[in-house]
């Protein structure tokens, strides 16, 4: 649904986003990650049509950004940064505006306007001037707007930002019931978001992609071992060349820990449980199991890995 | 037809904001304020004629009221029109929502007309009101409708080529006082053109009359249409929307 193929932006000697490619497909939920200033923003406005790249091309729903711009966005829903809006009107004639704009037609007009602003839970505040609107509310109104007319693809630049943890479960939860029907590509830099909502991740750093695919796919790729970490009581030295003799472990890390107790991380190829052996091992020496636990290898610590990573690189 | 909701927008915006009624309060009290000063002194005019009766045949109500009202009425304007055009584009752009309206599924130059005829239709509003000056000249005595209608057509051409440069500039910056100041700087000076054409000769002074932006007017108000003055306006008027549009084209590449 959405083909980016080797995008550069330059704003006059600095380079906002280099050589960026991916693939959304129909339906799913992509999410892009990426620290402040990686990017994001210019990315989606570029497939939003409101700029032209500098070198590259995009395809949105089949159709060229820069060549075939209005039929793109007959097809696509925005949400900017920051959610700018008319503050001087009221919320129901603003989205009538937009549906207008659209170009939904006179009689369903009023239908169309009263079931985004259910569905964003802004009905209550549809005579109030959106000026007088708290951000939450203003970001409501901003996701309204890009919902009217049923875009097929949706582009949403940090669509939570501003809300509180309520609003947020509640527009975390729209947004999945999107995925099927419509594309969407959404930015955040809040990564428990990205686990939650979006089925693809795509993580941007500098102006490039530093990874891309399915969350368990970049797990896999970052964290190719998994971990886990024990602390045992007993003789430090023997329970760590202990552990080193479990079959199927590939490397153990001594870890500080107390005296009388032994604190390791220990590393086995993915998909090979060493925790049984582990624990019959403390059982057999006689030794007190204090802790054992999966070390998590969540969305956090792969994006912390790789961005990081990066500037090691680069330093 | 994408036009028409950018126009409701901006119709909604000049009558919800005190934007188009301070335009029109503040312009219909100067112009007022003139047009009775005029009058007096014409009526004034008229009484001393009735002692001297060789100047009668000059006087004329519609020559001698309305002619100076209109010009009058077009030196207040280019003051008044940029209160009118500075928001367009410029708050747009420093509040982020031309993002939006830019990548809505509407052409820049379906944007521009909307945004266009809205101001177009606030001050098609103030000439409407100011129809009550001729309307009282009515009521006491003779007018000539004729001239009357030509004056008004030159002030709706007048006004189309100053909202369209208030449009232009507008386009050309985010901060409104900025795009008001500029605006009413550059009619200024493309009227105060005029005032050198007295002093210099020749090929000069005829240019530097042409270029001049109120000197245009006068004509319109004598009742002569006049080609030449028309497409001035229709040129200046055309050639600043054409701009706008370049302008619009250019935010786009410069991001």
């Amino acid at each position: 649904m959405i083909q980016v193929e080797h995008l550069t932006k330059r704003y006059g000697p600095v380079t906002a986003v280099s050589d960026v490619s991916f693939n959304v497909d129909k339906g799913t939920i992509v999410g892009f990650l990426g620290p402040n200033g990686a990017g994001k923003s210019t990315t989606m406005k570029i497939l939003s049509c409101f700029m032209p790249a500098s070198g590259g091309s995009a395809r949105v729903a089949g159709y060229d950004v820069f060549t075939q711009s209005l039929d793109v966005r007959r097809r696509i829903g925005y949400l900017p940064e920051n959610a700018p809006l008319y503050t001087d009107l009221p919320v129901a004639s603003y989205l009538e505006f937009v549906a207008e704009i659209k170009g939904v037609g006179r009689r369903e007009r009023r239908a169309r306007v009263d079931e985004v602003m259910e569905r964003c839970f802004i009905t209550d505040m549809r005579r109030r001037l959106i000026g007088r609107l708290s951000k939450g509310y203003r970001q409501r109104v901003g996701l309204a707007q890009a919902l009217l007319g049923n875009p097929d693809v949706l582009i949403l630049d940090e669509p939570t930002i501003g809300l509180d943890p309520k609003q947020i479960t509640e527009i975390r939860s729209l947004i999945r019931s999107l995925a099927g029907q419509h594309t969407v590509i959404l930015s955040t830099h809040i990564l428990p978001e990205v686990s939650m909502v979006c089925d693809g991740v795509i993580i941007i750093n500098r102006g490039r992609i530093v990874a891309q695919g399915t969350q368990s796919e970049l797990v896999e790729q970052v964290f190719p071992t998994s971990r886990i970490e024990v602390e045992i009581g007993g003789p430090r030295d023997a329970v760590v060349s202990a552990l080193r003799a479990v079959p199927g472990v590939l490397g153990v890390e001594d870890l500080p820990s107390p005296d009388g107790s032994a604190r390791a991380l220990v590393e086995s190829p993915r998909g090979r449980d060493v925790r049984g052996e582990v624990v019959q091992l403390v059982a057999a020496r006689n030794w007190r199991l204090l802790e054992l636990h999966q070390v998590g290898m969540s969305l956090e610590e792969v994006f912390i890995r790789v961005v990081a990573g990066e500037q090691e690189t680069e330093a | 037809m994408r036009w028409v909701p950018v126009f409701k927008k901006e119709m909604r915006l000049y009558f919800g904001s005190p934007v188009a009624y301070a335009f029109l309060a503040l312009f219909l009290l100067i112009a007022g304020w003139m047009f009775s000063q005029i009058f007096l002194i014409y009526s004034e005019m008229s009484m001393r004629s009735f002692m001297q009766p060789m100047g009668a045949q000059n006087l004329n109500p519609t020559e001698s009221v309305m002619r100076p009202v209109f010009s009058n009425m077009s030196v207040v304007l280019l003051f008044f029109i940029p209160m009118l055009t500075m928001r367009l584009f410029a708050e747009e752009k420093k509040s982020g929502t031309i993002e939006l309206l830019l990548t809505y599924p509407v052409r820049d130059g379906e944007v521009l007309m909307g945004k266009f005829l809205a101001a177009g239709a606030v001050y098609l509003l103030l000439l409407v009101l100011t129809l009550a000056y001729p309307g009282l000249m009515w009521a006491f005595g003779r007018v000539e409708w004729g001239a009357i209608l030509t004056g008004y057509v030159g002030l709706l051409l007048l006004g189309a080529a100053f909202l369209a440069v208030g449009v232009f500039i507008s386009a050309l910056t985010e901060n409104q006082i900025i795009a008001g100041s500029a605006t009413f700087g550059v009619l200024l000076t493309f009227w105060l053109i005029g005032w050198g054409a007295d002093a210099a000769g020749g090929k000069l002074r005829s240019l530097l009359q042409y270029l001049s932006i109120i000197e245009h007017m006068d004509g319109f108000g004598k009742g002569v249409i006049d080609t030449k003055d028309v497409v001035y306006y229709v040129t200046v008027a055309a050639f600043a929307l054409f701009l706008t549009l370049r302008a619009l084209d250019a935010k786009r590449w410069k991001g």
